[in-house]
C-alpha cells in the first residue's frame, strides 16, 4: 500500500453526497456502488439509463506541432505517429469517427486497450483524441509521447470530467440536454455545447447498451452530472455494476482479461487489427499475430456459462473433461441479467468452440461449465442504418 | 442473541444454537446471489469458515461464532439467497449447531456491545 493520497475526480463530492460507497480504483477515490446496490444498479442500466463517472480514465489529445494546412495530410501525419505503436487503421478514420484499438509491445502483447477519435472540425485536423485506461495511463502517455517525438505533443485532459450515460433511455435523457446526441451513431463523436461550455460527446460505452461518453471541463462536470440526474430515468451507477455490465457484454477489462503477455488474437480481439495494418504487417508483433491467425495459436479468450454452483471468479482454474487444468478464469461473477454465473478465461483453441464442455474449480470443487459465444447479453448499440 | 466482530450472530436454545450473519453484514455485502452451506454432521470449531455468501461483486466466508456439530441447515436459503438481505437475523439463518462448548458464548458480544462496536467502524 502506498501513502499517496487518492486522486479525486470533478464528481467525487457528488458521489459522497449521494451516499456512495467509495473504493480505491486506479489510484482514484471512486464510487463502487450507491444506495441501490450493484444488482439494482445493473438492472436499472439495462432497462433505463445509468450515469457513470469515468473521469479516472485518461483522455488526451495528440496534436501535430506544425500544421501544413492540408487537413488530409495533417491527419495522415498524426496517425503515422500513433500507428507505430497500435494495430488499428487510424488514417482510415473519417472525421468524427471513433475506433477501439490496442497499444502493443514489440512482442505483440497488449499494453492497453484504448479509444482513438478523429476530430470533426477543420481547425482540429492533425489532432487525435485518445482515451486510455486509468491504471495504465502514466505508462501509456509516456509511450505515446515517445512515439510522437518532436513532431507532436500529447496534451493530457485527465483533469476533466468524463461521464458515461448508458442504457436504452440514454439517448432520450442525453438529447434533452445536448441535442447533438440524437444525430450520432455508434462509434462517432462530435463537439457540442452545454451551457456555453464546449463538450465532446461520443456514442460509445462499456456496457453493451446504447449510450454516450461526454468529456466536459472540470468546472462544468458537476453541473452536467446533476442536470442529467434531474431526469428520473437516470440514476448514478458505481464501478461494481460497471464491471458486471461489461462482463455480460463480453468486453475485456485491462489488467484482468488482457495483459502484456496476451496478443490481440489470443484475446479474441482480432477485429481490432485493421485490414490495412494486417496487409502491410506494420504493427508491433505483426509476425506473431499473423502466425496466430494462420493457426499457430496457444490460447483463446472465451466466454463460459457456469452451469452449476457458485460464481467462478478471477483466478479459478478451468479444467477439461478429464480434470486436467487447461486455463484460468480472468473475470467472472454473477450475471444479474441472466440470473446465473458467467465468466471469461483463456483455454486452448481446441476447447474454445461454443458448446465445449469444461469445468471450473471453485473452492476445490469441480463445477460444470460450457463455452458460450459472447456477448452473454446482446449488444444494443445504435448503429447507422446501412 | 450474541455477536462476533466478523458480524455473525448466534442464538442458543438449550444446547442447540442458530447461526447467521448480522443486518450490518448483509447490508455491507449487498444483494446476496449465492450461498454455500455446510453439510449436516460437519464439526465446526469456533472461527472456522463454515459457509460462503456471494454478492454480484465478491465471495465472503462466514465464520462459526462457536464450536459444535451442524444438526440442521436452512435448506431454503440456497434457492432464495435474497432472504439474507430481507431478514438476516431471522428467516435468513444459516445453520443450527449442537454446542460442544457453551461457555464460548460468554466471550461473545451482546446486542449493546455489538452496537457499540459498530459505532466504532
Amino acid at each position: 500500500m502506498s501513502d499517496t493520497p487518492l486522486k479525486t475526480t470533478p464528481l467525487t463530492d457528488a458521489h459522497r453526497a449521494a451516499g456512495a460507497r467509495m473504493v480505491e480504483f486506479g489510484g482514484y477515490d471512486m464510487p463502487v456502488q450507491y444506495a441501490d446496490g450493484v444488482l439494482k444498479e445493473h438492472l436499472w442500466t439495462r432497462s433505463h439509463c445509468g450515469l457513470f463517472d469515468v473521469s479516472h480514465m485518461g483522455p488526451s489529445f495528440l496534436r501535430l506541432k506544425t500544421l501544413s494546412g492540408d487537413a488530409k495530410a495533417d491527419h495522415a501525419a498524426i496517425c503515422a505517429l500513433l500507428e507505430s505503436i497500435v494495430c488499428g487503421d487510424l488514417r482510415g478514420l473519417k472525421r468524427g469517427q471513433l475506433r477501439y484499438t490496442l497499444l502493443l509491445n514489440q512482442q505483440g502483447g497488449i499494453i492497453d486497450d484504448l479509444m482513438v477519435g478523429r476530430p470533426v472540425g477543420d481547425s482540429r485536423q492533425g489532432t487525435l483524441q485518445i482515451i486510455v485506461n486509468a491504471g495504465t495511463k502514466e505508462g501509456d502517455f509516456a509511450r505515446i509521447a515517445a512515439a510522437a517525438g518532436d513532431a507532436a505533443e500529447l496534451v493530457r485532459a485527465d483533469d476533466r470530467g468524463l461521464i458515461a450515460v448508458q442504457g436504452p433511455e440514454a439517448a432520450a435523457v442525453t438529447a434533452a440536454i445536448i441535442p447533438e446526441a440524437a444525430d450520432l451513431s455508434f462509434m462517432t463523436l462530435t463537439p457540442a455545447e452545454y451551457e456555453g461550455e464546449r463538450v465532446i460527446i461520443s456514442r460509445s460505452g462499456y456496457t453493451g447498451e446504447d449510450g454516450y461518453e461526454i468529456l466536459v471541463r472540470p468546472g462544468s462536470a458537476r453541473k452536467l452530472w446533476d442536470r442529467l440526474l434531474q431526469d428520473e430515468r437516470a440514476r448514478p451507477i458505481g464501478l461494481g455494476a460497471r464491471d458486471s455490465l461489461r462482463l455480460e457484454a463480453g468486453l475485456p477489462l485491462y489488467g484482468h482479461d488482457l495483459d502484456e503477455t496476451i496478443s490481440p488474437v489470443e484475446a479474441n480481439l482480432e477485429f481490432a487489427i485493421s485490414k490495412r495494418r494486417r496487409e502491410v504487417e506494420d504493427f508491433p508483433g505483426a509476425a506473431r499475430a499473423l502466425g496466430e491467425l494462420a493457426g499457430k495459436l496457444g490460447r483463446r479468450r472465451v466466454g463460459l456459462r457456469v452451469l452449476e454452483g457458485a460464481p467462478a471468479r478471477e483466478g479459478a482454474e478451468i479444467v477439461d473433461r478429464d480434470g486436467a487444468v487447461v486455463g484460468k478464469v480472468t473475470s467472472g461473477g454473477f450475471s444479474p441479467s441472466l440470473g446465473a454465473p458467467i465468466a471469461m478465461g483463456y483455454v486452448p483453441p481446441a476447447l474454445a468452440e461454443p458448446g465445449a464442455a469444461l469445468g471450473v474449480i471453485v473452492r476445490g470443487k469441480r463445477q460444470a461449465a460450457e463455452v458460450t459465444a459472447m456477448p452473454f447479453v446482446p449488444h444494443r448499440y445504435h448503429r447507422k442504418p446501412a | 442473541m450474541r455477536f462476533t466482530k466478523d458480524h455473525e450472530w448466534v442464538e442458543a436454545d438449550g444446547d442447540v444454537a442458530t447461526l447467521g450473519i448480522t443486518a450490518y453484514a448483509a447490508e455491507q455485502l449487498g444483494d446476496v446471489v449465492f450461498i454455500e452451506l455446510p453439510s449436516v454432521g460437519k464439526s465446526l470449531k469456533a472461527g472456522d469458515a463454515f459457509a460462503v455468501v456471494e454478492s454480484v461483486k465478491a465471495a465472503s466466508d462466514v465464520y462459526a461464532p462457536i464450536s459444535g456439530d451442524v444438526v440442521e441447515v436452512n435448506a431454503e436459503l440456497p434457492d432464495a439467497p435474497e432472504t439474507v438481505n430481507a431478514m438476516p437475523e431471522k428467516d435468513g439463518w444459516f445453520a443450527k449447531v449442537k454446542l460442544s462448548n457453551p461457555a464460548e458464548l460468554d466471550a461473545l458480544m451482546d446486542r449493546a456491545a455489538y452496537e457499540q462496536f459498530l459505532s466504532t467502524l
